[in-house]
């Protein structure tokens, strides 16, 4: 059917539009400055218990035995779960909702068997009828350890006398397949061209290797739970998450239950960044629920939410960089490293597929190797794996400019990936705007702005492939004309807006008589998860689509009421126009109120139902410019200006598309300069709160400065491209380029904190 | 165990409630009272979700004992609006859009009205320094500061033309 | 579990009277910052808090011929509101306003950063080098002491049970005389200190500097009174060559650790930068006054 031409339609015209590009106040707005809004922690039901989990002080310990019997018998105490009472799951990669997912290691990250992995790892969980029996209660519950070595950085995980985490882990992906288990989960390779005739073909080559530290999303609410369970064995779930529908699922899977005997009810959802794309409480939460009889609450503090859910992965990055004398790239060769944390399956292929891809680049490689170690489970964060790799390439890029003696904005410019370029994943790029990043950067003041003494200036590019996927959409005409609009996406940072906005431009209606809703899993078809940038792109498609079906429909129903044929009728600002002319009739226009109205003698009420599996992602591109000012005697670097520049196709709510950019940037700035995970000798994490943690505070930041370019995806009906992932990507080489013009060092290894920034300083004074 | 009784105000409303004297006040606007607007991000005063002002004085909530309310006047983010009439601030946040997932928001709001009740007129660096302990993880704080910058300047055009 | 009370005495007598006669594990609750931590984290679970924050004595900031008397549970917001005190003593205020943020501002006081003992305390380094000191009450009567010799080690001390800290006393500002805090954090706010340095000195009126204290934080397991950085300074006019030896004196007291927050290398360096960066700020202030 006609979406690509729709698509290219709305985009060639360059049409004016009423809504799209417009900044109304978010629709959910009231609720979130009064303290009304409901959060997962924040739904109470009655005779709610409280549950809590029992975790691992041990970084690697087998389990030999759990007794419960104190605690059950403390008064107040009405259900406990371990590993024993979740099934045992096969040990396979299974169909996920999107991608291919081994629920058994979702099932043993939920809740530990036979060996914890990582300090705080779930062994046990209690409910009582109140928090402080129930810690009483965790606290009588005795779990028998035997400790084992334990092992927490990737290179020494990959040694060959490492202690093994699973021993029935086989590396992927090598052949022939190795016959002993080791903790190299797998490897990938990407590869284009010729990459020993490529480097051979190079005048110069840039050989360096990065290094970046485990860092948590960082969202400021902890993950929470309410589930309960009925007396017919229905399971009710309420919780912040990034999709009721991978809830869902995942439950189902690890507790053996069928998928319709589950319905989750999205709460509001206080930041997830990709680390609520997977379940931890929610499994335990409904065996308590089940044990009890009662509804159960669960709530991570702080220090379980460092512990025990998701940061993304630390990583060793090896680049080779080969260009010409003039600077055109030649080769590239990414070998990268990533923790997966206790389980297989770190976003290492997707730094392999991300790294290289702001590139013209002929020949090039990319080996990606995932690999466990006495970690949490990495989960996702925004632009999974890319920031990492992009770190050294664009490090790469920086120092290589410095050797050419050229322009580093200029440099990219002259090898930058444009329409019909290659990556090293297969696809060649559409319509791209990446070019244009770079000219608005070489445009911006912020380029050419005199530096202070002391300051240095660093500019990095981004991408991100963005997705589209399943989503669903239902738009109701209200009796009066007013317009609901239900998705199945969690609202993460302003979606609603956008929703309403593009159903109201469809509909050529007032924004204000729209309402978007987001259902649970009872209410909406099936929606992938809020995540990948897609849900403006491929939720806000189906919103269009349904929309657009409301038009066909309403254009029928005032054929109806003029008694003409749907040809007849013209959809034009919220209102029916009758083409056909007849002497004597005049046919005045019918608004959407009037005909809603009539809407039980037209044919009953009218609402458009769409499904759909968006494809047409349009690709994302970002360049920063970071200016920092370091204290050569201490080492401290303050980021005194910034400016991220991103290709965001069509911005729906100019806004919080700002927002998105200005958001990611800091958390790149904080991954550059602060935040890391920290261990002791015995694999505990030492920083378990924000306290010691760093993430940037207000005072610690610049305005953040940005440019929106707009060059419209064609697969999209308003030209939308997902903003929300590319820009944690340039952040990380952004600061460290400007960090190493200040000091006249190259940085390779991040946070640069300043012990570590002062021991270079003084190491290269030292050394004359 | 013992129920400590606390006699207090929230929100100009008189308060009298029983509770264990190691709940701290976050507990008991949570727990007892139904104000849920203040949030626990940390439970160690570090990020701010839970702000609330004690005799217009800001504190966290979560470091305060309920028994140490008794005799004091708290104002939490469901005192800050004028029944349905939403505050400046709270005005200027949505204009502004000064938030993205909304957690932080309420302790963000309670925060920069006490900076506004001591200094109308604020310069950027001494929002960003009032509220350095608030943690934003979404929006880099740049719509936040701007919003409270163009509240003040609202408020105080407010104030000359009543 | 033990049962958690909550007393609120009004008075001295009455507060060490409840101290006295409780049970083992009794804590005194002034500001709270570091003892609600601690009771969530569930390192604590004192079977009574007693909160000091009734007894008028500890509330108030009072104005002596002598110099200052503050009330040990009075809030870093409420001292750096006392214009007359922060503009006599702008280095201890801008210690104490430098724990925290806004929201600990409002609620911690001078007698828990002390009593906490943390070796990384703020307003301790800039109490020891402005010479402040202490007045502690108990069963057996009150002494005074200098801050100096309240905390022995990480966590620890010399306080014996039923005993607290009542007030502090700060002595009026000498001629000539200026103070200043310094501290390193990896941020700009909301961190503890990886090092820190707090200066009083003294200049005559050709510049030379005829008295000084300083002292460092965070680099040893309590914050250190340095005779030798004071001699560096005494006699100079604080030229490069006394800056000099002032910040290798700093570093040579310092007898730190490797932690999350910071290496020994980095806090023993950093720590002479810092107190010779404060001498500065200090100076400057001692030559406006």
């Amino acid at each position: 059917m006609g979406n690509e031409q729709d698509a290219l339609n709305l985009v060639n015209e360059q049409v004016e539009y009423k809504w799209v590009g417009t900044r109304p106040i978010r629709p959910d707005g009231a609720d979130k400055v009064t303290g009304r809004a409901t959060f997962g922690a924040d739904i109470d039901l009655p005779g709610m218990l409280t549950g809590v989990v029992i975790r691992s002080p041990h970084a690697h310990a087998r389990i030999i035995s759990i007794d419960t019997s104190a605690a059950a018998a403390l008064p107040g105490v009405l259900g406990i779960v371990t590993g024993a009472d979740l099934p045992e799951l096969p040990n396979e990669i299974a169909a996920g909702g999107e991608a291919p997912i081994n629920f058994r290691s979702v099932s043993e990250n939920a809740i530990a068997r036979r060996k914890a992995l990582y300090d705080g790892h779930a062994v046990a969980a209690v409910a009582a009828t109140s928090v402080e029996i129930a810690h009483e209660a965790a606290a009588l519950i005795k779990v028998n350890y035997e400790v084992l070595p334990h092992v927490i950085n990737v290179l020494d995980a990959m040694a060959e006398d490492a202690p093994v985490l699973h021993d029935d882990l086989i590396t992927k992906g090598l052949e022939p397949a190795p016959t002993k288990a080791s903790n190299i989960a797998g490897k990938v390779e990407f590869a284009m061209g010729d990459i020993e005739k490529g480097f051979a073909e190079s005048d110069v080559i840039i050989e360096r290797s990065y290094t970046t530290e485990a860092v948590h999303q960082g969202y400021i609410e902890p993950h929470a739970v309410v589930a309960s369970v009925a007396a017919d064995g229905m399971v009710n779930i309420w919780c912040s998450s990034q999709g009721q529908f991978m809830v869902r699922e995942f439950c189902a899977k690890l507790l053996g239950m069928d998928i319709g005997r589950i319905r989750v009810t999205p709460a509001e959802i206080g930041g997830g960044f990709g680390g609520k794309t997977t379940v931890y409480l929610e499994p335990l939460a409904v065996v308590l629920a089940q044990k009890s009889g009662r509804p159960v609450r669960m709530v991570m503090t702080r220090g379980e939410v460092m512990r025990a859910t998701g940061p993304t992965s630390g990583t060793h990055v090896h680049v080779k960089l080969g260009a010409k004398r003039d600077g055109t790239f030649v080769a590239g060769e990414m070998v990268l490293k990533y923790q997966a944390g206790a389980y297989p399956g770190s976003p290492a292929f997707l730094g392999g597929m991300t790294g290289f891809s702001c590139y013209e680049l002929p020949n090039a490689k990319a080996v990606c190797w995932d690999v466990v170690s006495n970690r949490p489970k990495c989960a996702a964060y925004r632009a999974p794996g890319a920031p990492m790799a992009s770190f050294g390439v664009e490090s790469a890029i920086d120092e290589l400019a410095q050797t050419l003696g050229m322009d580093p904005l200029e440099l990219r410019l002259k090898n930058a990936a444009k329409e019909g370029t290659a990556t090293i994943y297969g696809p060649k790029f559409l319509k791209i705007g990446y070019l244009e990043t770079l000219l608005a950067a070489k445009a911006h003041p912020h380029w050419s702005a005199p530096l202070g003494p002391n300051q240095g200036r660093g500019i990095a590019s981004g991408f991100w492939f963005n997705v589209g996927g399943p989503s669903s959409a239902s738009v109701h005409v209200n009796e009066d004309g007013s317009v609901s609009v239900v998705t199945g996406n969690p609202d993460i940072g302003g979606s609603r807006a956008s929703m309403a906005i593009m159903a109201a431009e469809v509909l050529g209606m007032d924004l204000s008589k729209v309402k978007p809703l987001i259902g649970d899993t009872g209410q909406i078809a099936y929606s992938f998860l809020t995540g990948g940038s897609r849900v403006t792109f491929a939720t806000g498609m189906a919103v269009c689509d349904a929309a657009k079906d409301v038009v066909r429909q309403l254009r029928t129903r005032a054929a109806k009421m003029w008694k003409v044929t749907p040809e007849d009728v013209e959809w034009r600002d919220g209102s029916a126009f009758c083409t056909k002319v007849e002497e004597g009739k005049e046919r005045a226009p019918l608004t959407l109120a009037a005909i809603a109205h009539g809407a039980a003698r037209t044919g009953g009420p009218i609402s458009g139902n769409v499904s759909i599996n968006a494809a047409g992602a349009g690709p994302g591109f970002g360049t920063h410019i970071c200016d920092v000012e370091v204290d050569p005697e201490t080492g401290a670097t303050r980021v005194i200006r910034y400016t991220a520049i991103q290709d965001v196709g069509r911005a729906i709510h100019p806004s919080y598309v700002e927002g998105q950019l200005q958001g990611g940037a800091v958390q790149g700035i904080g991954w550059a300069l602060n935040e890391e995970y920290v261990y002791d000798a015995n694999g505990r994490l030492q920083n378990t709160g924000f306290l010691d943690y760093r993430m940037p505070v207000a005072s610690d930041l610049p305005m953040i400065d940005t440019v929106l370019v707009e060059v419209p995806n064609p697969g999209h009906p308003y030209g939308v491209r997902g903003v929300g992932e590319v820009p944690i990507v340039p952040p990380l080489a952004a600061v460290a380029n400007a960090v190493s013009h200040a000091v006249g060092l190259r940085l390779t290894s991040l946070p640069i904190s300043p012990p570590k920034l002062l021991a270079a300083i003084d190491g290269a004074k030292a050394a004359g | 165990m013992a129920k400590h009784h606390v006699t207090t105000t929230v929100n100009r409303e008189p308060v009298e409630l029983l509770c264990d004297p190691s709940a701290t006040l976050l507990d008991v606007l949570r727990d007892e009272l139904g104000l849920i607007g203040s949030k626990e991000g940390c439970g160690s005063g570090d990020c701010g979700a839970c702000s609330v002002l004690m005799d217009g004085r800001l504190v966290c909530a979560c470091l305060v004992l309920a028994a140490e309310a008794t005799g004091h006047e708290i104002t939490t983010i469901e005192g800050i609006a004028d029944g349905n009439k939403l505050h400046t601030l709270q005005q200027q946040f949505l204009e502004d859009a000064a938030l993205q997932c909304g957690i932080c928001t309420p302790g963000f709001i309670v925060a920069a009205k006490a900076l506004l009740d001591r200094n109308p007129d604020p310069t950027e660096t001494e929002v960003r320094f009032w509220l350095a302990g608030n943690l934003c993880r979404c929006t880099g704080y740049d719509k936040i500061v701007r919003a409270v910058m163009n509240a003040a300047a609202k408020m105080r055009e407010e104030a000359v033309h009543g | 579990m033990n049962a958690v009370e909550y007393a609120k005495p009004q008075s001295i007598d009455d507060a060490i009277r409840c101290l006295t006669n409780a049970p083992v594990g009794a804590r005194v609750l002034a500001g709270g910052t570091d003892l609600l931590v601690q009771l969530r984290a569930g390192v604590v679970r004192p079977p009574l808090i007693v909160d000091l924050k009734g007894i008028a004595e500890l509330r108030r900031i009072e104005s002596t011929a002598d110099g200052f008397r503050i009330g040990a549970a009075v809030a870093g917001a409420e001292l750096s509101e006392h214009a007359e005190f922060s503009s006599q003593w702008p280095g201890i205020t801008e210690a104490f306003n430098l724990i925290g943020s806004t929201q600990i501002q409002g609620r911690a006081t001078l007698g828990g950063n002390l009593c906490n003992g943390s070796p990384a305390a703020d307003s301790v380094p800039a109490l020891i080098a402005a010479g402040v000191r202490c007045i502690v009450v108990g069963p057996s009567g009150s002494r005074e002491m200098a801050v100096e010799d309240v905390v022995t080690a990480p966590g620890k001390t010399v306080l014996t049970t039923g005993e607290f800290i009542s007030q502090f006393l700060i002595p009026a500002r000498a001629a000539h005389s200026g103070d200043a805090y310094l501290r390193f954090i990896p941020r700009t706010e909301m961190d503890i200190a990886v090092a820190s340095a707090g200066v009083c000195l003294t200049l005559n009126a050709a510049g030379v500097c005829t008295a000084a204290r300083v002292s460092l934080g965070a680099v040893a397991p309590r914050a250190l009174l340095v005779a030798a950085c004071a001699d560096a300074l005494i006699g100079s006019t604080l030229d490069d060559a006394a800056m000099a030896k002032l910040a290798a004196a700093a570093s040579a007291a310092c007898a730190p650790i490797n932690d999350k927050r910071g290496t020994i290398e980095f806090r023993t360096k950093v720590a002479g930068v810092l107190a010779r960066r404060a001498v500065t700020i200090a100076a400057q202030r001692a030559r406006g006054n």
